[in-house]
């Protein structure tokens, strides 16, 4: 039977990412329009933990490397484990979330299994070998319906829009590898990680995001995040001035996010802002400039000065 | 150092883009076209990087004639010498990737430095198939460790380090959650994001120096590489469109809205 191989992906934390379930879930339908069997790919210092977890998510094998090799993820190391895995089960599709660690690594697995790849995918047409991605060009302007034509696919696919595997069904059962090594050229030398007592951009229910109209001055649009329970987002100009950490870039080449409601202030509404956040159910734009391209996007528009309305607005819900 | 850098020809980002009717490419009206913002990045950072350690930049553009104009403007910007790979018609990133691999092979690096997407295909693989095709180490998604606004940015000094012996390169990654340092040996690909620099503009005297400096033209057939894409476009449609929002006077109607209307809070 044919395989989709899902890759795994464990945060700094240790912890599984999120988005590794919205990718599953693709590979289900993937799976499903193609005839294949579901598998999931998890690397790791010790992989027990996350393979157990996997178990219950719908796929019908888990196979779990475990090694000191994998303590910090590097492409060199996580692709031709990848890769081998993937050929030793003869498996036609491999896949994973496009996070920052999935469009480092899914390329390079193609490239060892000399496979054509689709990033970003929003979702499948069609079945068996004539499987068609869609998936965005020019920052969401088009979406694009792609073939790949090699005997293996590769593919990330963007965790918005498909949501996440739940738990129940038939367990998975648990296969370790132990994939060979080969001396890499790159060295990991630290993680500084952004620590912060929100929830994350991509998983938030709520997203307040601020631009360049706050001047630099989060204050307000922190406060606001912590009355809804809500991450903070900003757009390129905020984070090229390190006003805010670069993780938090909402856009095209930033982070995709779909909360179901997302409050822009003081935020243009470039293309390559709208590109990470169209998709979000509810959209606030707070923005003194009337013609603000973001008013186009958004369901409420309040026009106006975001440092006179966003105490307003944040007193008003926390009085609710 | 030798650093050889790309410089695709794409839409201005700023351009509007529209799918045509047929659904077969975007409306050609009206658009402008630019070397890759993240390639202009990576141009600059080769441009730092040899300004501090010396040597020289190649850059490299692959398409059809137009792209001598992406070619001449990294020239303007400082690069050496530039190589155009002549294809016109239709290429995905595996054949790009293969094509960059033979320009490599030919020029011998010490890096290479690409974008990390280009603006119009969005993929983000080109450096990674590349470090694979050559059995390098990679460091996608290059950044600074300071702002776009510090000194070290005004003072033009490159984001990518080398290590004390000279022989890798310590790049600071842009990733989830934070940024991860790593060290790669040379030679090596560095791909670059969006706060690793911000690229010069090129002087009036650079252009005129450009016009002189040569530009080797290679083809597929001469590399030996099969470009037959293998991600092949069907058709384009537009993005689903978002039903047209309303404006609301004050706070105390936004809150009613979101509250009984929308039901988010
Ligand atoms: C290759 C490339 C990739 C890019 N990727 C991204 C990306 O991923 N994400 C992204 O966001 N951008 C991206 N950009 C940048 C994008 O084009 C815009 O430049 C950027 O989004 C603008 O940020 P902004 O809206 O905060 O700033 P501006 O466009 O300067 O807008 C500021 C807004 O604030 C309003 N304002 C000012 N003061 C107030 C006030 N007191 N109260 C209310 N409103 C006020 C103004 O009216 C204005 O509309 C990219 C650009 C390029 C070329």
């Amino acid at each position: 039977m044919p395989v989709v191989l899902i890759v795994a992906e464990q945060q700094p934390d240790g912890n599984l990412r999120k988005a590794t379930l919205n990718a599953l879930t693709a590979g289900k339908q993937l799976a499903e329009r193609t005839g294949a069997e579901l598998h999931v790919a998890v690397l790791a210092k010790d992989a027990s933990g996350l393979a157990a977890e996997l178990k219950g998510h719908g796929a019908k094998v888990v196979h779990a490397a475990s090694s000191p090799v994998f303590e910090h993820y590097l492409a060199e190391t996580f692709a031709p484990a990848v890769a081998e895995l993937a050929q030793s089960l003869g498996a036609t599709f491999v896949g994973g979330a496009s996070t920052a660690m999935g469009k480092d690594l899914l390329p390079r697995v193609a490239a060892r299994l000399k496979a054509a790849m689709a990033t970003d995918v929003l979702g499948f047409e069609g079945s068996g070998a004539d499987v068609v991605y869609a998936r965005p060009m020019w920052a969401g302007n088009v979406v694009a319906h792609v073939k790949l034509t090699t005997p293996v696919q590769v593919f990330t696919v963007r965790p918005t829009e498909f949501p996440a595997a739940p738990t129940g069904g038939a367990e998975a059962e648990v296969r370790p590898f132990t994939p060979k090594t080969e001396p890499v050229k790159t060295r990991f030398i630290d993680f500084k990680e952004v620590k912060s007592a929100r929830p994350q951009l991509t998983e938030a229910s709520v997203v307040v995001a601020g631009g360049r109209g706050t001047k630099g001055d989060f204050k307000e649009i922190e406060a606001l995040a912590d009355v809804l329970g809500a991450a903070v987002g900003a757009s390129r100009a905020v984070c090229d001035a390190g006003w805010v950490p670069n993780d938090l870039q909402v856009g095209q080449t930033g982070k995709v996010v779909a909360p179901k409601l997302y409050i822009a202030a003081g935020i243009s509404g470039a293309i390559q802002h709208l590109a990470g956040m169209k998709g979000s159910k509810t959209i606030v734009a707070i923005n003194k400039d009337p013609e603000a391209p973001i008013f186009q996007v958004a369901d409420y528009g309040l026009v106006a000065d975001l440092f006179k309305v966003l105490p307003e607005l944040r007193q008003a819900l926390q009085s609710k | 150092m030798k650093i050889l850098v790309t410089a695709k020809r794409v839409e201005d980002a700023e351009s509007k883009i529209r799918v045509n009717p047929q659904g077969t490419g975007i409306v050609p009206e009206g658009l402008k076209y630019k070397i890759n913002p993240f390639d202009e990045i990576a141009v600059e950072e080769g441009l730092r990087l040899v300004a501090k350690h010396g040597g020289e930049v190649v850059v490299v553009s692959i398409g059809g004639k137009e792209v001598q104009e992406q070619l001449r403007h990294a020239l303007a910007m400082g690069a050496h010498k530039a190589v155009w790979v002549n294809h016109a018609g239709a290429l995905d990133q595996l054949a790009i990737a293969a094509l960059l691999a033979k320009v490599v092979e030919a020029e011998k690096p010490d890096l290479a430095i690409l974008g990390k997407q280009s603006i119009d295909d969005d993929q983000n693989q080109v450096g990674q198939y590349l470090a694979e095709f050559l059995g390098w180490g990679q460091a996608t998604f290059a950044s600074k460790v300071e702002s776009l606004e510090s000194d070290a940015e005004k003072g033009k000094h490159p984001g990518v380090m080398l290590s004390a012996d000279g022989k890798a390169v310590v790049v600071v990654r842009e990733v989830d959650n934070g940024l991860a340092t790593v060290e790669c040996q040379m030679p090596a690909v560095v791909t670059t994001d969006l706060r690793l620099n911000l690229p010069r503009y090129a002087s009036l005297p650079g252009i005129m120096k450009a016009k002189s400096k040569p530009i080797q033209e290679l083809t597929p057939a001469g590399l030996g590489v099969d470009v037959t894409p293998k991600v092949v476009i069907q058709k384009m449609v537009p993005p689903p469109a978002r039903k047209a929002g309303i404006k609301v006077p004050d706070v105390a109607t936004l809150v009613d809205k979101l509250k009984n209307e929308a039901k988010v809070v």
